[in-house]
């Protein structure tokens, strides 16, 4: 595999800069249960102070490898590099983990069990105090320190996690799923946080079914298909990879005048029609550019608009997941 | 705060303030010592005086039944037939079979069953009279047969031990006792451990913990932890317990029922006995103060305490381990009990062998029991309180159970590092055992 290093520059400059964001690699790491594979020979880069999405249909290997990555369980073969050096375990205290399947101790308090996960990554009693009340303020939950958690909606639950995910100010956060559960403010919420973080110079990966997501928050993605790694990179570039060179035309005028006059610069692989709007889907022949359709295409029809067709990540996803050739697209990423 | 300690310190501080172990740290004592105070006041209790009628056709009753305030009895020369009797306000009818003075039968019928103290108050009687009858028939002078018939007393010595008598079987019951406390405390205990993992990984809590800590440091914090709940309620229960006894002695007055006080207020012997009896149907009747120091005094107390802390501990460290590893491989309670039984049954085992050895310390049973990990704590418990094992049978049996603890919590270890990350599985025990082979 072709690891190609993208020409842009980082676009998230470390705030901190006293850590710079850390780097997690991983190398070739296969895990077997039994006789049953779950991760083959997965290499991918997580480039610091990104989002990385961790994409894949269920039972694909993602939390298994997430897992790996946690130092939850080990791989059998290959390793885990953060920034460079291979991981130990001592490590996890700079990770911040949101597993999929997460939840709290139902009859303990939730500022008690927010201080015990804090103080279980490192932190000091007065400082976990500190930051979490801060943390409480900020998110306008400060009356539910003395409530169960029992007493709390799911949702509720779910922002006690994220802020015990984050609370000792990890320089790599993994999150499983981060947004099922949680209404569209509180799913909102997640992704400004995200996203500041990663301003902060946080390294972030996530795991998402949401790909409207992936293609807001994520940089760069990994997609996993049945224990190996079907596509790597540059979420743009990924995306203008699987383009086909489909641009939708706006225009004024007759449909089979528009489709003759394409002649051999392309092809009409839709149309929509409506009232006074018509849109044509073109295809443009090998060879041809945008502009030499529109140059045939001037004379005969009033042209209103021409956007190119970017396929959503949805249907790359489908397509990727469908064509089970793995590691068929490498594409560059940016770093 | 080091890790496996801050666990430890959770587990300890939720537990212990539950008001459900408030409630059982004071109900625990109240309930047992309850509970013997009730049995032996219902044991005592007969709702019904007995009016006793005994058919004696041969004239065989020479002398006056002696007759309690539960029992009065009535001997009559003729036989009464069925229904007269059940019209009659006599509660027992009792026939002496014919020939009663060389084949000694009786028939008893009764409108309400009679308590074990009323018969055995008639049973009593009845061999007394039948023996004078017949003593009188052989031309025995009852007072000389009186001296004739003493039984052989004997007492029995450690050749070790000259001068002190053993009193084995007494301190066998001791072991007994501190063994069968064994069992309560380390299957109460283990099973809260078994809930605990379950509830964890119920809840989904355990993978967001087990990303800060090892699975191992997770499940050792939670045994040991527990460990301190139970030992912290122990110890509360023997100091209210404690308490309760030097308080309700001095309330109750201890020597109520001293026999010279009783003598003092004319009783006779034979009722003082029976009130004894009646009072304290656990003890028997050669119970004396005497005679319980003697068998404490016998005890090696420091080596039996020391014996049970180390039983205790490794056995429920053994047994504990097993019951999280179960915990973590199951979805809910009711899936467990498939892997339950083959963890409760040597300890089932353990209790019988422990009886067992109680009465026979020397059989092969008893000392293999002794030696195996899993029967080993409650058994040996007996066998060093009777003092019947040498000491290199209880260093091995020690040792023994020292590797299979630390091999079962391994093996558990493994089991539940997969176990607590399963989900929506029916597990199987080729299951668990594949489980063991996983790379870490």
């Amino acid at each position: 595999m072709v690891r190609a290093s993208g020409a842009s520059t980082t676009k998230s400059a470390a705030t901190f800069a006293h850590e710079l964001p850390l780097m997690l690699q991983v190398e070739g790491v296969s895990k077997r249960f039994g006789d049953f594979t779950a991760l083959d020979g997965i290499t991918m880069d997580v480039p610091p102070g990104q989002v990385f999405g961790l994409l894949g249909p269920n039972g694909a290997g993602k939390t298994t490898l997430i897992r790996i990555i946690t130092r939850i369980t080990g791989p059998d073969e290959g390793r885990v590099l953060l920034d460079g050096k291979p991981m130990r375990d001592a490590d996890v205290a700079r990770m911040g983990y949101l597993p999929e399947e997460r939840g709290l101790y139902k009859k303990m308090k939730v500022g008690e069990q927010a201080l015990y996960l804090a103080r279980l990554k490192g932190l000091t009693k007065a400082d976990a105090t500190k930051r979490l009340k801060a943390w409480f303020e900020r998110w306008g939950i400060d009356g539910w320190w003395n409530k169960k958690v029992e007493e709390l909606s799911k949702g509720m639950a779910q922002k006690v996690q994220f802020i015990t995910t984050v609370l000792h100010e990890p320089k790599l956060i993994i999150l499983d799923e981060p947004f099922s559960g949680f209404d569209p403010i509180n799913a909102d919420l997640i992704r400004t946080e995200i996203i500041r973080l990663r301003n902060e110079g946080v390294t972030v990966m996530l795991s998402t079914h949401s790909m409207p997501s992936v293609e807001e928050l994520c940089d760069n993605i990994g997609l996993i298909d049945k224990a190996r790694l079907m596509l790597h990179g540059n979420v743009k570039e990924i995306r203008k990879q699987y383009a086909t060179n489909t641009y939708r035309i706006e225009y004024d005028g007759n449909r089979v005048a528009l489709g003759n006059a394409l002649s051999f610069t392309g092809e009409l692989v839709g149309a929509e029609d409506r009232d006074d709007h018509h849109m044509a889907r073109v295809r443009i022949a090998k060879g041809s550019t945008v502009n030499d359709v529109l140059r045939q295409l001037l004379p005969t029809v009033a042209i209103h608009g021409v956007q190119e067709e970017v396929p959503r990540m949805h249907d790359i996803f489908i397509r990727a997941v469908s064509e089970h050739q793995p590691e068929n697209l490498v594409v560059g990423m940016t770093e | 705060m080091n890790k496996t300690r801050l666990i430890i310190w959770r587990e300890f501080t939720t537990r212990v303030r539950k008001p459900s172990f408030l409630i059982m740290t004071i109900l625990g004592p109240l309930l047992i010592a309850g509970g013997i105070l009730a049995m032996a006041w219902i044991g005592s209790q007969e709702s019904t005086k007995h009016q006793v009628l005994v058919i004696d056709t041969e004239g065989v009753i020479g002398r006056r039944l002696e007759d309690t305030d539960k029992v009065s009895f009535f001997i009559d020369g003729n036989q009464w037939p069925d229904p007269v009797f059940k019209a009659s306000p006599y509660t027992i009818r009792i026939n002496l079979l014919p020939d009663v003075l060389n084949d000694p039968k009786a028939d008893l019928y009764y409108k309400t069953v009679p308590s074990e103290f009323v018969m055995s108050h008639i049973r009593n009687q009845l061999d007394k009279t039948i023996e004078l009858a017949r003593l009188k028939k052989e031309q025995i002078d009852p007072e000389a047969f009186e001296r004739i018939r003493k039984p052989v007393d004997i007492d029995s010595f450690d050749i070790e031990k000259v001068g002190t008598q053993s009193y084995a079987q007494e301190r066998a019951m001791i072991g007994f006792f501190f063994g069968y406390f064994m069992f309560i405390f380390i299957f109460m205990y283990g099973v809260q451990v078994m809930r605990g993992v379950m509830e964890e990984k119920q809840n989904r809590v355990v993978e967001v913990l087990i990303s800060s800590v090892k699975p191992f440091q997770l499940m050792m914090g939670k045994i040991i932890g527990i460990a301190l709940v139970g030992f912290t309620q122990f110890i509360l229960w023997i100091v209210i317990t404690g308490t309760l006894t030097v308080v309700g002695m001095s309330v109750l007055g201890a020597d109520r029922y001293d026999p010279s006080e009783l003598a003092q207020q004319g009783m006779t012997t034979e009722v003082r006995d029976q009130l004894i009896k009646q009072q304290m149907p656990a003890a028997d009747s050669g119970f004396d103060q005497e005679k319980v120091a003697d068998i404490i005094k016998q005890v090696n107390i420091p080596l039996v305490l020391v014996t049970f802390l180390f039983y205790f501990i490794c056995g429920y460290l053994l047994y504990s381990s097993l019951l999280a590893a179960i915990g973590s491989a199951v979805d809910s309670e009711t899936d467990t009990q498939q892997f339950m039984f083959p963890v409760t049954l040597p300890m089932i085992i353990a209790i019988i062998v422990a009886q067992i050895a109680v009465m026979n310390p020397a059989s092969p049973a008893v000392i293999w029991c002794s030696f195996i990990p899993f029967t080993s704590p409650i058994v040996m418990m007996v066998r060093v309180a009777m003092g019947s094992a040498p000491l290199w049978q209880l260093l091995l049996s020690m040792g023994l159970l020292v590797i299979t603890f630390i091999g079962t919590t391994w093996l558990a270890g493994r089991i539940y590092r997969t176990g607590i990350l399963m989900y929506g599985k029916k597990i199987s025990w080729k299951e668990l055992g594949k489980w063991l082979f996983y790379k870490g």
